[in-house]
This record gives structure tokens, sequence and C-alpha cells, in this order.
């Protein structure tokens, strides 16, 4: 692919909406206030485990205020599959898991909700509903949920993918890849190192709660403002689970406090138009930061275990591994994303690795960053950093042996095209971060990671104005800067400034369909679909041109925003601006208006290196950050400013999972710590710079070269963490996170053991 | 029975009716439509809700609706000076120190805090100031250098 | 004929086999004609995304499959 030169696509401009995010102006999911406007509220199961004998809510329908109140019995019951963020989900279930309506699955479980004039007397009807309940023992684990007689969530269940398989079990789905002959494999390797790896429940942590406000009319028409990924995703969910036709609904998505996967899934909304649709009154719901963590969606827990085997120089000759993930409360774990990313960096000539989707009683697990990516890596980077400890080999030089590059095959199946594996490694060997000297108790790690490049459905519409202003309309909310990116792109293609560019995030009525904002897909895909409207707008203004000088358009050139005439014609003296034949569109044919949607195939995945120097106190057990640096392969950065956002975002939250982030349970299965000041996530001062360095191998599928950057950054993290604190204290953790107890008690032991025991 | 306050917020005087029980942090949102301070955790662990208090920086959550009796209240919506932006805010956008913006009011106001206190700030004492702030989208990375530049840029204009 | 790669969970639904070559003009065809040659592995095929010629659809339709065509069924993946 030729180096096509950019005028504006690399350059840093304000975003558009920035004037209305500093100055407070820019409404989210809780800030919109409707006339005669209720305050909705949800009453949670207490148990982590029960079936539900019966509910009664006639005390809390004679609380003043209440004017609606819906259990599990007023919504349909449902089959359908959804095409949702990338997987087909069992509309089922996630209707089950927005009210429950025969069993409670995890303590705070919805199970009733009511809408009232005030909060008050929403919380006053919420402690009268009489629930009775059949107490049931949970399981909290993988080796609960699998052991024999283990209480279990769902009579029906089968485990998928095992022939013949029967139940009762927890274990949804067994999955498999294979590759050559391991054992084979093993036998041929000079060392061989096997762990098992543990990674507890983590929260996506986005600062703003879930919230909607819900209006169904008198026409039968529900509009549902939400902080959402995904406007369209929330109307199919909504329409189907409440039982009405998706064409009455409409979703205007507000502006939103962070997602990271978290907010695909609806939890609020069909609770708030079907108590809107009783009370025929707007109902607002927005959660408390309690109910955010017990009631959303956070990742899976995880069980790995991993071994493998290598040559002398560094070759892996056999990799095998065993991903156990939990579900939560319904079927559904990443665990089969992990499998297929798990040895993605690498050419492993034989391996073998199966996954298990498990459930257990805690929250249904939502997509988080690069889900199920983060702990395989943690676990395949973990043991590849002792493979190159036995081998004496610099951690670099062992991964640049095993690279993948274009051509091989991803564990996954199909070969890779141009990727940055082999680039990113040389860009580390050559970074003065990776030969910076270091201290006492310090140690440095690294630590590879992968993730796809998501594609799927996309519309843009480019509208111009007479002035030679423009606006982009698509349907994907702005989480992270890519308004800015599709003005730039409209700028690229037409040639007017980006300030001229008005990017707007439009509603479900007024934008071609979307896929939702994540799966790193918007800059790319939607980004495609930008692109290709902008440009039918430069092929409207050729015809355009051409008409007014009346010659071939075949014979107009177009260069940098200016449609250029074939020489000596007559009529056609000078170029002309967007802005020339913009004022002239009435002339010529009516309104520009250009369109362009488009299915993106997922492919043109992104890698991440990632560098980690830090330091432990051996008396507290306390890890301090000291140096970190992040590399990746970004194809082409639009607005380098929020691409270096995203690595250091998901760095940053990276390191909290390996560091402190832990959902904890007490023995009856409640979270215990479900609030910022005991779930720890970073703050501040507990970080340093992030450097990142932005390495670009053109993603060919895509006109610029971009590839989707949001996810992969918080693959390496948890690894080249515990590869640092493996070097600065001399002992391999293998379970997160690696909060100071747990590295005080690991420092306390290995100081009781004998010199040469490792 | 609710209490009548009368305080002053954002430079304007402003009453409002408030249950005893009621945060400032509710009345801002919903009483007086000061939408700007945000609502993350209602504990006091987000700095989401952040406002200055006579001045001083409080997390709104945890300030009760009548302690603004008789007070001042500053908010992010009183920080720019007519159409010219705090310097903080040009700052921020500069640097592109804000990603999903939600956590960035609350980021604003804890940092002209520490301006107003503390003008020539060091990398340390900023991030350990605005270690009351959670920020879950840019690792802090750009917000700090957006706060550093914000007060270069005062001490010049100041000399 | 386009070859058509399963993943090794998948072959206790084929007799063992995890590459076969089909004839099929079209995504869809292709995974009905499997269905219909492996009755077992039908229900198992709402799991996977298709890979055609490196390019994965995690909504299998009617993209084109070219006679040559490399085709793999890999694991429907969500993002976040």
């Amino acid at each position: 692919m030729s180096e096509r030169v950019f005028k504006y696509i690399g350059t840093r401009p304000i975003r558009h909406d920035g004037v209305d995010k500093v100055t407070g102006r820019a409404n989210y999911g809780a800030d919109l206030t409707l006339p005669g406007m209720l305050h909705g509220a949800v009453l949670r199961s207490p148990h982590a485990h029960a079936r539900i004998v019966s509910i009664d809510t006639s005390a809390a329908e004679a609380v003043a205020g209440i004017k609606a109140i819906v259990t599990g019995k007023d919504f349909p019951e449902t089959t359908a599959k959804l095409a949702l963020g990338e997987a087909a989900i069992d509309l089922h279930d996630i209707a089950d898991n927005v009210i429950a309506r025969t069993k409670v699955l995890y303590g705070g479980h919805a199970v009733a909700a009511v809408a009232a004039t005030n909060p008050d007397a929403a919380r006053e009807a919420l402690s009268k509903i009489n629930v009775v309940y059949d107490v049931l023992k949970p399981v909290l684990t993988v080796d609960q949920a699998t052991a024999p007689n283990a209480p279990i969530l769902h009579d029906a269940m089968v485990t998928k993918g095992v022939k013949d398989a029967k139940g009762p079990t927890n274990v949804a789905a067994r999955m498999e890849l294979k590759r050559g002959d391991v054992e084979k494999g093993f036998a041929e390797a000079d060392v061989v190192v096997e762990r098992e790896y543990r990674t507890p429940t983590v929260h996506q942590g986005y600062i703003e709660p879930h919230a909607c406000v819900a209006r169904f009319g008198e026409d039968g028409r529900a509009v549902v403002w939400c902080s959402t990924q995904g406007p369209f995703a929330v109307r199919d969910q909504v329409a189907a689970i409440v039982g009405i036709d998706p064409a009455l609904v409409k979703v205007i998505p507000s502006e939103i406090g962070g997602g990271f996967g978290g907010k695909i899934v609806v939890y609020l909304e069909p609770l708030a138009v079907a108590l809107s649709r009783k009370a025929q009154r707007p109902v607002k719901m927005v959660m408390s930061r309690d109910e955010v963590f017990k009631a959303s969606g956070p990742t899976s827990g995880t069980k790995i275990r991993v071994k493998i085997g290598a040559k002398r120089d560094g070759t892996v000759t056999a990799a095998s591994a065993s991903l156990y993930y939990e579900a939560g409360a319904y079927r559904g774990s990443p665990a089969g994303a992990g499998m297929a990313c798990a040895y993605a960096p690498y050419k492993f000539p034989n391996f073998f690795i199966e996954a298990f989707d498990v459930v257990v009683n805690k929250p249904k697990v939502a997509a988080y960053r690069a889900p199920g990516s983060p702990m395989a890596s943690f676990a395949v980077e973990s043991t590849l950093d002792e493979i190159a400890r036995e081998l004496r080999l610099d951690a670099v030089d062992l991964r640049l042996k095993n690279a993948a590059a274009e051509g091989d095959h991803a564990p996954y199946g199909p070969a890779y095209g141009p990727i940055g594996v082999k680039t990113i490694l040389d860009a580390v060997k050559n970074h003065p971060h990776w030969s910076a000297p270091l201290g006492r108790n310090q140690g440095r790690g690294l630590a590879l990671g992968f993730w796809f490049n998501g594609g799927m459905n996309s519309s843009a519409t480019v509208l111009l104005n007479p002035d030679g202003s423009a606006a982009v309309i698509t349907g994907n909310p702005d989480i992270g800067g890519t308004r800015a990116a599709q003005a730039l792109m409209v700028s690229e293609e037409l040639g007017i400034p980006v300030e001229r560019v008005r990017p707007i995030v439009a509603d479900t009525d007024t934008s071609g369909m979307t896929d939702v904002t994540g799966g790193s897909r918007v800059c790319y895909a939607t980004g495609m679909a930008v692109i290709n409207a902008a440009r039918d707008v430069r092929e409207q203004l050729r015809a355009r041109a051409a008409k007014i000088w009346d010659v071939d358009v075949e014979s107009i050139k177009w260069e940098d925003g200016q449609a250029i005439p074939p020489p000596g014609v007559e009529k056609a003296p000078h170029p002309l601006g967007v802005a020339d034949i913009g004022a002239k569109m009435a002339h010529t044919g009516g309104p520009i208006v250009g369109r362009a949607s488009l299915y993106a195939p997922m492919a043109g995945p992104g890698f991440g290196a990632h560098i980690c120097d830090l330091e432990v106190d051996p008396e507290t057990g306390r890890t301090t950050i000291l140096r970190y640096t992040a590399f990746q392969d970004v194809g082409k950065a639009v607005h380098p400013s929020y691409v270096e956002g995203q690595i250091q975002g998901g760095a940053a939250q990276g390191i909290g999972w390996a560091l402190n982030e832990e959902y904890v349970y007490n023995p009856s299965g409640l979270m215990e710590n479900a609030g910022f000041l005991d779930y720890r996530m970073p703050v501040a001062s507990d970080l340093p710079m992030i450097e990142t360095v932005l390495i670009e191998v053109a993603n060919p599928l895509h006109p610029y070269g971009v590839r989707g950057v949001g996810e992969v950054p918080i693959v390496p993290p948890l690894a080249a963490v515990a590869n640092a604190v493996r070097q600065a204290t001399g002992i391999r953790f293998t379970e997160l996170p690696l909060s100071p107890p747990r590295v005080l008690a690991g420092i306390e032991q290995a100081s009781r053991q004998p010199v040469g025991v490792s | 029975m609710k209490l009548h306050i009368e305080t002053t917020i954002n430079g304007e005087p402003a009453e409002y009716l408030c249950e005893p029980h009621e945060t400032l942090l509710s009345v801002l949102r919903n009483g007086v439509g000061l939408t700007g301070t945000k609502e993350g955790c209602s504990t006091g662990d987000c700095g989401a809700c952040s406002v200055l208090l006579d001045g001083r920086l409080v997390p709104s959550c945890l300030v009760l609706a009548p302690e603004a009796q008789g007070r001042t209240v500053t908010t992010i919506e009183g920080l720019a000076r007519g159409d010219r932006l705090h310097p903080l805010q040009q700052k921020f956008l500069e640097h592109a120190a804000l990603q999903c913006g939600i956590c960035t009011p609350g980021f604003i106001v804890a940092a002209a805090a520490l301006l107003d206190k503390n003008p020539n700030p060091t990398e340390t004492e900023v991030r350990y100031w605005l270690a009351g702030n959670l920020c879950r989208c840019t690792g802090y990375d750009k917000i700090i250098k957006a706060v550093l530049d914000s007060s270069a840029q005062l001490q010049k204009a100041a000399v | 004929m386009a070859t058509v790669h399963l993943p090794s969970g998948l072959t206790q639904f084929t007799g063992g086999l995890s590459t076969l070559t089909i004839e099929a003009p079209r995504v869809a065809d292709l995974l009905a004609t499997l269905a219909a040659r492996y009755p077992e592995l039908g229900p198992q095929l709402d799991q996977v995304a298709v890979a055609v010629d490196g390019e994965i659809y995690q909504d299998p339709g009617y993209q084109a499959v070219r006679p040559t065509s490399e085709v793999h069924l890999v694991p429907r993946i969500a993002g976040g």
C-alpha cells in the first residue's frame, strides 16, 4: 500500500463536543428531566441463589406517590435470539436478567420495580414489597460450580460442544482449538513450564452509572433516552423484552460516561418503559454505584492452566491450556475469545487449547474491553516469562523467535495479513526504557497482547451546506473522541477545514442502522462508512462542476478540496472549491447529500506490547508503578491524541486489574466491596505518565489503513505487571490481584523457604 | 417539611426548597437545574460531584443541601467568564484530557481549587491533590499535563 | 470447491474430519451443506462466525464464497 500523504488525518484538532463537556453542558443519561417525570427504583434479591415463592406488592401499592409497580409477570416470555455486539445472545437470558421470573441467580438480581413521584416514596415502596424466597446454596467459583453434587443454576442446561451431553450441569459450553501434535512437541522440548493461574471478577468501572428516561405515549410509542454504547441494540432489546413492535420504539443516546462493553446489554430500560406504560408518565431510572457493581455486568473470574515447552534456543515446540471462565448467572462468558487470543501473537507449531463456559451465582458477565483476552494473555505471557528465565533468554528475543507474521495462521484459523508483531518487538528492543537501569526491589516486565478489529454494520450520511460546510451523521455514541475522528475523515475527503465539519450522533429514527460503539470498530468500520459517504458527496460535487462548466465529468480532477477543469475550456477559467459549487446547489440539481452503509468484515487485528517497571516494598507488599511504556500497532492514527488516550486508559485499567481490583464475596455469596473505596481502581497518585509508541502497519482493508485500537491496550498489563513483580521479588505470583496482603504473604512465605527452592 | 435555603451559586443569589436529608448534589442537579456536577458514587469516593463551598473543595454528595445556607457555592458552570473559558477548560481541550468527559467537571473544579491554593504545583502535588477524582478513561496522563500546563500559563499571565 | 477448516472442537460431529471441500456460492449455502451432511453439527453452528479468505463475518449470510476460497469456522467473538 503506497504511503498516502494526509492533510488532516493525523492532526490534533480540539474535539467538536469538547466545549460542552468542559463546561458541564453536555447531557449524560441522568441529566434529562421531563414534565411529570416519575422516579423508578428496583427491588433486588438479597440472596445469591433462591427460588421465588411469591411476591406481594399490595402494601407497596398503597404508599403515597406510587404510580406503578412491575414484576416478572408483567413481561412476556421470549425465546428470540439477537445479534448483539457481535455475539448472538439469547434474549431469554437477558430478559430474565432484567427481572427475575422463577429464580434469583445472584445477589442484586432484580425482582420488582416501582415508579413514584419522588425518590423517598420509591424507596419506601420497595421496603413494603414482600418477597418469599426458598433460599438455595450458591456456587461462586468454577471449582464450586463443577464439583460433584454442586447446586445447579439452570435445570435444563446441557454442555454445548460436547457430543451426547447430558445434564444436570453448570458447564454451559466447551470449545477447543488444536494444531499439530502437542505430545510430540512436549517430547521435543528442552524445558517445560506448567502453571495454574486465577483472576478475579472485575468491573469495567465506568464513572457514570446506568441511567435512562422512558416515556410511553398514549399512541403506544416508547421513547427512551439512555446512556448506551448502542441505541439500535437498546431498541431491539427493549422491544423484545417488553413485548412491543421495535418500530414503535425510538432510542435517543445521551452522552455516555464510559462503557467499555458494559453498556451494550440493557438493565434498566425495559423496566423504565414498562413502568411508564403502566403509569402513563415518563419514568427516570438511575443505578446507584452499589447497584452498578452488583447488578450490571462485570467480567469473568477465571482459572487457567497453561503448559509450554521450548527448545534451548527459545523456539516453542508445544503449548497446552485449559481455560475456565465464570459466565455469571447465565451462559455466555468470553471463554471462546480467550481461547482464540491466548496464542495469537505466536506461530506455535503444536498447540491444544480448550475453554469452558461455567455458570456461577454472580451477575451475568458483560463485555469488558477485549473480553476474554486479558486473562488468557496473563496466563500465557507469565508462562513465557518463566520459559525465558529458565533458558536465560531476553524476554523480547524469546518472543521474536516465535512471533507470528503475515501469512502465518492465527490460532483460530485464517492466515494473518500484514501485522505488527515483529515491528512492535523491535521497537521495544530499541527503546531506552528496555535498557534503563533498575534499583533494589525493582523489576521490569514485558508482555504482548492481541485483539480483533470489530467490523459489522455501519451507516453514515454527509450533508453539504451551500457555504461549503458539512455535517456528518452516524448512530455511534462518542465515548472517546470518535466525533473528532469522523470530522477529520470528512475534511480529508472533501478538503474542507475540520472546524467546518459538524459531527453528529443521531438516534434510531435519524441515523442509518449501526452496530454498537465498541469492539474497536467505530474508527474502522463506521469510519469507512463516513469516508464512503464523503466520497459520495465529492462525486456529486464533480458532477455539478461538470454541469457548471458544460464538460464531461470524467475530465474533471479533484485535488485538495477543488474541482480542477480540463485545460482550455472557456467556461472553466479556474478551479471551483466546495463552497463555490455548494453555493450553486439549487442551480445544478438540488441539495447534495452523501450516504454510505456497509458491513465491514472483522480483519486487520491489533497487537500491543507493554513494558512495566515497578518497585515492591518488602515490608508492606505495596507495589508502585515507576515507569510504563505501551507499544501498539494502530494501523493509522486518525487523531493521535485520542489514540494515545485509548492506550493510556486501557493500560491503567489493566494495571488496576493486576494490582488491586477484585469482587470480594462473603460466604453467602454477597458482594462486600460494592463501592469505589474498597473496589480499588487506580487514582492519579498511583500512576506515572504512560508513554505510548504508535506503530503504523497499515490495515489493507481500510482506505487509510486504520486498525481498531480501543481494546488491545488492556490485554498486556496483567502479565507485564506480574512479570515485573517476579523480577522485583523473585516470586512468581499466579493469582491476581497482586494486592499488598497477597504480595506480603508471598514475600514472607518465600523468606521462610531454604535457599535453592523456587 | 421542606426547608427554604438561600445561598449564592456561581456568583448569583439562589434559593431552593429541600428535605433536611437531601444532598447539595441532588439539589444542584434536580432543584436548580445545574446538571454539570455529576453523580458517580454518592459515597464521596469518585470526585465527580466536586464543587467549591466558600472556596473549599468538597464532594457535594456528602454535603447536606441545608448546609449551603448563607454560603457561596461554585460549580463547573461558574468557571467560564462569559465567552472566555477558564484556562483549565482550555488546556483540557488542547491536551485531549477527556475521553467520555463524565469526570471532567469534577477534575476541573478540583484543579481550580488546587491552583488557587498552590499556583505552581509539582507533578506529584497535582497527582496527590487529584487522587480524590476518579477517571477510568484516560489513565490520568493527559489530565496531569493539562493541569501543569494551566499552572504554567497562569504563572506567565501573573508576571 | 472451497476448502473449509473446522476447529478441532467441532470434529467430533464430523467423524473426525477437520478439513472439508464444499461447493457453495455463498456462506449460507456452505453452512446449509455442512448441516445437511453432518446433522449433529447443525445445532453447533449458531456459535460460529465464518472467515472467508481472512475476513471474519459475525453474521454469516450471503457473502460470496469463491471456488478457491479458504474458509474457517471461528468462535463468535464479542467486543467491548
